[in-house]
């Protein structure tokens, strides 16, 4: 059946309104837009990583979550996750219980990108029939906006703060979707919210239900890290994207393919400009950092281009 | 019929966890208890279990990866010594918090700083605080007993804690020895089936675990922990007599040997008690009224009943195989000291830190313990109260 937004939104909500996270928040709407892509019917275990999705959504009495839910600790939600996948296997064996159950695993970038890196790759390579989605929103938010490995060159964080002699980030973002490539797991992708969410459904269908462990990057902005108005959120994924920031990809099996491509390639500035986090990058005496920016990008999309034609 | 095998301290646990078959392991090697997980990958192999084991990336993922399957609704178990215990500290915290009942082999080493792969208590030391309920093993024998029961005082309604067995590395868990084992369906019916009343895959009700415990919540989460601790004490004698009844090995909180008329006394933990159950019978011989108590449960800490074991004690000798740093003892002593505080008398107390990093314990050395506390009784004063034995050069200056 064809994908249809508007059908999609009549599924019941498994992430319920309520949760603390702030207006306009990208993390929110990744997942309640991955939660979307399980049948009804089956059964989910989510494992959280600590963050601003954890802190915001199970506070104690309450809960913004419809399935089971885990929370143990920052750096662990892959291992986490693995633990509760070894049991549903087990306990599916010995025959204790009987439902269908997707394990699906939230992180932040910091808890993905940084301290949770190993625990990740020893999931993956493992195998565990689970997902693990990076809400990528390119900064330690939930600590007030310190640079991690997945924060932009040139941005300004608050461990990487725009000053008389150094002038925000100076290392490139890493790049993570590459490195669960490199693991050879069944399903890595990238994506975000644009237009009508159809990307992002069809990966995460497409992550939950291949059996053996898959990894999505999801580009999740912060409006109070990136600094924009809450409302430009849309506009911002979809610069992100048509700059070729944040390509639209998966590889599935070892097969690359890009899954949209920009009908014009929009200047990496166009996508810099929207946010306060860039400011500095616009003054007259910084024009080389927008240089730099746009060649980082350009060889960057360049490669993904000739694995998507190459694989 | 009990079975006679001769088996290391390693082996016997890897063998009382087939016997009981948990549904996951999280498996990390490190000495010296990668024994463990590698005999009990052999009994994978064979199909005779059907554990999952989930051979992670390190120790704070086996941990981790317990926690999961625990909270999940499995038994879930895992080993580790040393610097793998200290990697797990964090975990260890969610792990008692969570009130997930998962079963620790630790196999106690040295903690690195120069690193040292020997014996000694500062891993399962430093872990006291944690929340965990902790069990140490003197042999063999005892620390396949004590996995044994392990399971049946972490998972009781009224406990609901994880647990640590603990065993002195190389010393119990690489010496083969003799030792009884019971039959595996004896096993099985003792240890049971881990039947949790909520757990994450649920087929009725689904469970959030981990939450964010604003100040509001968070110190009551953190009493219900402490009573249950409270609690753990009954479960842990309750469980020790079942199992006396099935072996005829009874277990409580602690051994006391020749302490009915003891004017001298040794206190400690672990496999040092085979050499102080020696000396005290040479040194009886000799018609010197000495005698020993083998701590068993450190946590819960029978305090209480340590002080009351000591009441006609006049000087007493508490063996610490741990520095603390504190310039006033190690844990073992500080405890006991604090116990002794609300007795009636008050023996002469020496708190001895020894046998760090694998530092021999010979019976020599008990009997220089033991002259220490006579020696304490002449003089009157037990002064330094915090000594160290074994070491090379003097003892701390300026104390």
């Amino acid at each position: 059946m064809a994908y249809n937004l508007k059908r999609e939104l009549n599924k019941p909500e498994r992430f319920l309104g309520g949760h603390r996270l702030c207006a306009g928040c990208g993390c929110g709407i990744t997942v309640r837009a991955v939660l979307r892509a399980l049948n009804p019917e089956d059964k989910a275990v989510i494992a959280n990583a600590t963050g601003c999705l954890e802190v915001s959504s199970f506070m104690y009495p309450y809960t913004a979550w419809k399935d089971s839910y885990i929370h143990t600790a920052f750096e662990n939600a892959a291992a986490t996750c693995g633990g509760v996948e070894a049991a549903y296997q087990v306990l599916k064996r010995k025959g204790k219980i009987d439902d269908t159950y997707k394990f699906i695993t939230f992180g932040g970038d910091g808890g993905t990108y940084d301290i949770g890196l190993q625990s990740l790759s020893g999931a993956m390579e493992r195998g565990h029939d689970m997902v693990y989605v990076c809400y990528d929103n390119e900064a330690y938010m939930n600590t007030g906006i310190q640079r991690s490995s997945s924060t932009p060159r040139f941005a300004d964080s608050t461990t990487t703060p725009v000053g008389a002699v150094h002038q925000g980030k100076p290392q490139n973002k890493k790049d993570l979707t590459e490195i669960m490539v490199a693991h050879g797991i069944p399903y890595v992708a990238q994506t975000t919210f644009i237009g009508n969410f159809r990307d992002l459904h069809e990966k995460s269908r497409k992550a939950i239900y291949t059996p053996g462990a898959a990894f999505l990057n999801v580009l999740s902005p912060c409006p109070r890290g990136w600094r924009y108005p809450t409302e430009d959120i849309a506009a911002i994924v979809k610069a992100a994207v048509d700059s070729c920031v944040w390509p639209l990809f998966e590889v599935e099996n070892g097969v690359y393919r890009l899954t949209y491509e920009p009908k014009r390639k929009l200047p990496v500035a166009d996508y810099m400009k929207l946010q306060g986090r860039f400011a500095h990058c616009f003054k007259k005496e910084n024009e080389w950092m927008l240089e730099q920016a746009q060649q980082w990008v350009d060889e960057k999309w360049n490669a993904l281009l000739e694995k998507c034609t190459n694989t | 019929m009990s079975i006679r095998e001769r088996l290391s301290g390693n082996e016997a646990v890897a063998y009382a966890m087939r016997q009981i078959n948990p549904d996951v392991m999280g498996a990390f090697p490190i000495t010296p208890s990668t024994e463990i997980p590698q005999i009990y990958s052999r009994y994978i192999a064979d199909g005779k279990v059907d554990t999952e084991f989930v051979a992670v990336e390190s120790e704070h993922s086996a941990l981790s990866t317990c926690i999961g399957a625990e909270a999940a609704g499995a038994r879930a178990v895992t080993a580790t010594s040393s610097a793998g215990l200290a990697f797990m500290w964090e975990l260890l915290h969610v792990a008692s918090s969570s009130r997930l009942p998962i079963t620790l082999a630790c196999v106690c080493r040295a903690l690195t700083g120069p690193i040292n792969i020997n014996n000694d208590h500062s891993d399962a030391m430093n872990a006291r605080d944690a929340g965990w309920i902790q069990i140490y093993a003197e042999n063999n024998q005892e620390a396949y007993d004590n996995y044994l029961q392990a399971m049946p005082i972490a998972e009781h309604p009224d406990v609901r804690l994880p647990i640590m067995v603990c065993q002195d590395g190389f010393i119990t868990s690489h010496s083969v020895e003799n030792i009884e084992l019971l039959e595996d369906e004896k096993v099985k019916a003792f240890v049971g089936e881990y039947t949790p009343e909520n757990y994450l895959l649920k087929h009725e009700n689904p469970l959030a675990v981990g939450p964010y415990g604003v100040s509001a919540y968070y110190m009551e989460a953190k009493m219900a922990q402490a009573q249950a601790m409270v609690n753990a004490k009954q479960v842990i004698l309750d469980v020790g007599r079942s199992y006396a009844e099935l072996t005829g090995r009874y277990y409580g909180f602690f051994e006391s040997y020749c302490m009915e008329d003891a004017e001298t006394a040794i206190v400690l933990i672990g496999s040092s008690a085979g050499t102080a159950r020696v000396c005290v019978d040479m040194l009886r011989a000799q018609g010197r009224k000495v005698g020993m108590i083998k701590v068993r449960v450190y946590r819960p800490f029978p305090g209480e009943e340590l002080a009351q074991a000591l009441e006609n004690v006049k000087a007493v000798a508490v063996m610490d195989k741990c520095e603390s740093y504190s310039t006033h003892g190690g844990p073992l002593g500080a405890e006991l000291r604090s116990a002794l505080y609300d007795a009636q008398q008050h023996p002469l107390l020496i708190n001895f830190v020894y046998g760090l990093g694998g530092r021999d314990f010979a019976v020599t050395d008990c009997e220089m313990v033991f002259n220490a506390l006579e020696e304490a009784l002449q003089k009157g004063s037990a002064k330094p109260v915090y000594r160290h034995l074994g070491q090379r050069g003097g003892d701390l200056r300026g104390l």
